[in-house]
């Protein structure tokens, strides 16, 4: 029975879909966490005579970042002053923050972390002597909230079973704002603009991947947090392995693009992240620094980031460098460093690390501590696990290799690139950070658009939220919607285009599929017209080649930039040619257009600022090092809809707390 | 690591309301033949390897084989989901095995409390619905520039 050996796509797409107009005062573009914790905290607030709805690209129990699980919760203040938690995002993200939404972030996320306990995600705990207790077993210990003691493996971070992590979080999500309010499986493509009042959100439009049906969505006020962008470098992997993306592969910058296309500015699009992981199966190494107090050792065998040369480098990036935590853009700085002066690859020492561990610990909690290291990789990255599996390897015998990845854009791990967003109405948070919405408040996490609201890796300027910080703001975003939606009780929105208008701007690549796809013998070969699976590899090779991928070592130059704003170009108009024959397919279609927006935003925010802000992230050759003097500040942009142009400029950083 | 279903065991979830690889897989990978009423995997180098597929399918009929770029064959990692736990049963490639049982949940499914009864009372304050409940108190800087 030949199953796959067939034309991809089961659910064929037609020429003229059906149109379903939706009208509510709140709407919710993604499914992850910061979505869920909008669900969750939304109704709570609402009046009954207002409406919301919730609308996820996929099942909300297993969407976003979170869907395969995590091994650890990487923000829960606890014991720590928020203070401290600026300190830390500021220093690891080399001075230039947003300290108003990270101190904000702080006094909140612990809220979540109590929920997610409260609702059954099990907590590891410290027992009286000490000694770690899963989440299980530790439950006799109380809860956080009442004041047992987490097992942190940094300042920050807390160990958990998180297996089923977003599925419970998914659920009280489901159950506070009711079934009914849920739409899955619709792709969100395009924000509409009010008819009558300018830079007012009015609507957003969307197809079922499911149904040949399109959904035109009216609404007072919107959230859009559908994650940050992947697979958009050629990844270390180009084979079937393109899927094992370290960050979501399903992650297409639509929360950036269809934000940017109604005019919200963006903020620090430049920073990237390029997480240093296990080399091929992209597996957690924090737990291996932290947890079990192993060492990367350069080919040599030597622990390079004590030696003299290592010390000299981080030097040159005072204050940042020198600071007792290594901000992440140096540590893998210092391993490309290695690695260009032929002392590669990077070994993580396992052997030894598990080796030093077992001299304190009896038979037991040595076996207890192998299911340790297991479980990091099986809870979040199992493909890791399988890995290990297939090379026969024991982390008690055999190092492991560790690999930068390729890059990714997101704003809620060690990265901050994003929508600037209003930060709240305290005293304290200069005016220059706070949107004044069209009648004269503010309201926190609103972009520069009226009424768009975003959360999670859409906001820029304050990484290090993780998946407890984006639940968290994004239940802050829901109170200030409702707010927001109470303000403007009479805004009828209106939208500019006919739905006819809609459906043939989202049904292009299928009707272009349709107009051509028989001219040729192979469904996929046509002059006519190109496919998302080919587009998607033009865009990956442009950025790997000219965009400081890993082809280059992560470096570019203003040469190589202005190559790759050629090529993007003609990408965007040949996507007026790309084609779509079912529906799994018509959604590849958006998700490279989107890509392709992102990317010209990362690439136009890094020909902007001319110095190297995060070294180890990425390297402009014609600007090295750090400029102080003339790059101290935000790099904001704006794509004016109007007019299709785009505008990159510099925005104050303002510090507001001080260094200790 | 992309999944596969073995024929012999999907019957296309027959018995159920919804096909539940194709409910579940975060990238719409999973879709269903309606002609042999079998399961597959459309667009195998997109797959994240999440598992959830293999986790949710109720005739577990779907596996993963390590992506063909880098993994060699022979092993493989496998789920058993509880309501309380997993168990993983890891094969490797020289035949040998472990397995590791780690809890998933300390509710009964279903049961999150989602506070649906619960009712803001300041819509100007900065604070969260069940952080008014108890009182919080939104801490401010200690000190300023």
């Amino acid at each position: 029975m030949a199953i796959p050996n067939k034309p991809l796509g089961e659910i064929k797409a037609v020429r003229d879909p059906e149109v379903i107009e939706k009208e509510v005062d709140i709407l919710i573009v993604g499914g992850g966490m910061a979505a869920c914790g909008a669900a969750f905290e939304v109704k709570k607030w609402m009046s009954d005579d207002q409406s919301v709805l919730v609308v996820d690209k996929a099942a909300m129990d297993r969407s976003g970042a979170v869907a395969q699980g995590l091994s650890a919760i990487n923000t829960y203040l606890g014991e720590n002053l928020p203070d401290d938690y600026v300190r830390m995002v500021r220093n690891d993200l080399m001075g230039i923050v947003r300290e108003d939404l990270i101190f904000d972030l702080g006094c909140h996320v612990d809220d979540s972390v109590h929920l997610f306990e409260e609702w059954g995600l099990p907590v590891w705990k410290k027992n009286e002597e000490g000694k770690n207790l899963d989440g299980k077993k530790g439950q006799k210990m109380g809860t956080l909230k009442s004041g047992a003691k987490p097992v942190r493996t940094g300042k920050w971070q807390i160990m958990i079973n998180g297996e089923s992590y977003k599925r419970i979080v998914s659920e009280a999500a489901k159950l506070a704002i009711g079934e009914d309010n849920i739409l899955e499986r619709v792709f969100i493509v395009d924000l509409l603009l009010d008819k009558n009042n300018d830079n007012q959100i009015a609507g957003a439009v969307g197809f079922s991947v499911r149904e040949n049906k399109i959904y035109i969505i009216k609404c007072k006020t919107m959230m859009v947090a559908c994650g940050g962008a992947v697979n958009i470098y050629q990844p270390r992997s180009v084979g079937e392995g393109k899927g094992r993306a370290w960050y979501p592969v399903w992650n297409a910058g639509s929360t950036y693009t269809m934000c940017m296309k109604v005019g919200a500015e963006l903020t620090m699009m430049e920073n990237r992240f390029t997480p240093a992981r296990f080399k091929d199966g992209y597996g957690p190494v924090g737990a291996w620094f932290l947890l079990f107090k192993a060492k990367a050792l350069n080919g040599l065998g030597e622990s390079y980031v004590a030696s003299d040369a290592a010390k000299a480098e981080l030097e040159k990036y005072a204050p940042y460098g020198t600071a007792a935590i290594t901000p992440t853009c140096l540590r893998n700085h210092l391993m490309l460093f290695e690695m260009k002066e032929g002392r590669g690859p990077i070994m993580m020492d396992t052997v030894s690390a598990l080796a030093e561990l077992g001299k304190s610990l009896d038979k037991k909690e040595l076996k207890h501590l192998e299911s340790e290291a297991w479980e990091d990789f099986l809870d979040m990255t199992c493909g890791q696990a399988n890995l290990w599996c297939a090379t026969n390897t024991l982390p008690e015998k055999k190092n492991s290799e560790v690999m930068p990845t390729e890059p990714y854009l997101l704003g809620s791990h060690s990265g901050c690139c994003g929508l600037w967003t209003s930060g709240p109405d305290y005293d304290w948070v200069p005016d220059s950070y706070k949107i004044k919405a069209d009648n004269g408040k503010i309201y926190n996490r609103m972009t520069t658009v009226n009424g768009l609201f975003t959360a999670g890796d859409g906001v820029g300027g304050s990484g290090h939220k993780f998946s407890s910080g984006s639940h968290a703001e994004g239940r802050m975003a829901a109170k200030q919607m409702v707010r927001f939606a109470n303000d403007h009780a009479d805004f009828k929105p209106e939208i500019a285009q006919s739905s006819s208008d809609l459906v043939d701007m989202l049904y292009k690549p299928v009707r272009t599929f349709l107009d051509n796809c028989e001219y040729t013998t192979a469904v996929d070969i046509n002059p006519n017209y190109v496919k998302p699976a080919g587009m998607a590899l033009r865009l990956m090779k442009a950025t790997h080649e000219y965009g400081a991928g890993t082809a280059t070592f992560y470096q570019t130059t203003s040469k190589s930039l202005e190559i790759v704003m050629e090529l993007l170009q003609v990408m965007r108009e040949d996507c007026k040619k790309l084609a779509a024959g079912d529906l799994h397919e018509l959604m590849r279609a958006w998700e490279i257009n989107h890509r392709i927006w992102t990317v010209e935003a990362h690439l136009r925010h890094i020909q902007f600022r001319k110095e190297t802000r995060y070294p180890g992230f990425y390297y402009q050759a014609d600007y090295p090092g750090q400029d102080d003097a003339n790059w101290f500040c935000f790099t904001n942009s704006k794509y004016d809809p109007k007019e299709a142009k785009w505008d990159v400029f510099k925005r104050d950083y303002v510090k507001i707390i001080p260094d200790k | 690591m992309p999944s596969f279903v073995i024929t012999e065991k999907c019957d296309g979830c027959k018995g159920g309301d919804k096909t539940a690889c194709m409910y579940i897989c975060p990238n719409d990978l999973m879709v269903l033949d309606p002609n042999t009423m079998k399961a597959y995997n459309q667009e195998p180098d997109q797959c994240w390897e999440c598992f959830s597929c293999v986790k949710i399918c109720p005739t577990q009929a779907i596996e993963v084989r390590g992506y063909s770029d880098f993994v060699p064959l022979g092993s493989s990692i496998y789920p058993m989901m509880g309501t309380e736990d997993v168990m993983w049963t890891c094969k490797f490639r020289d035949g040998s095995i472990k397995r590791f049982k780690f809890p998933i949940r300390t509710t009964p499914e279903g049961s999150a409390n989602a506070y649906q009864a619960l009712k803001g009372g300041d819509i100007e304050s900065n604070l969260l619905s069940t952080e008014e409940t108890d009182g919080y108190q939104i801490p401010v800087p200690q000190a300023t520039v």
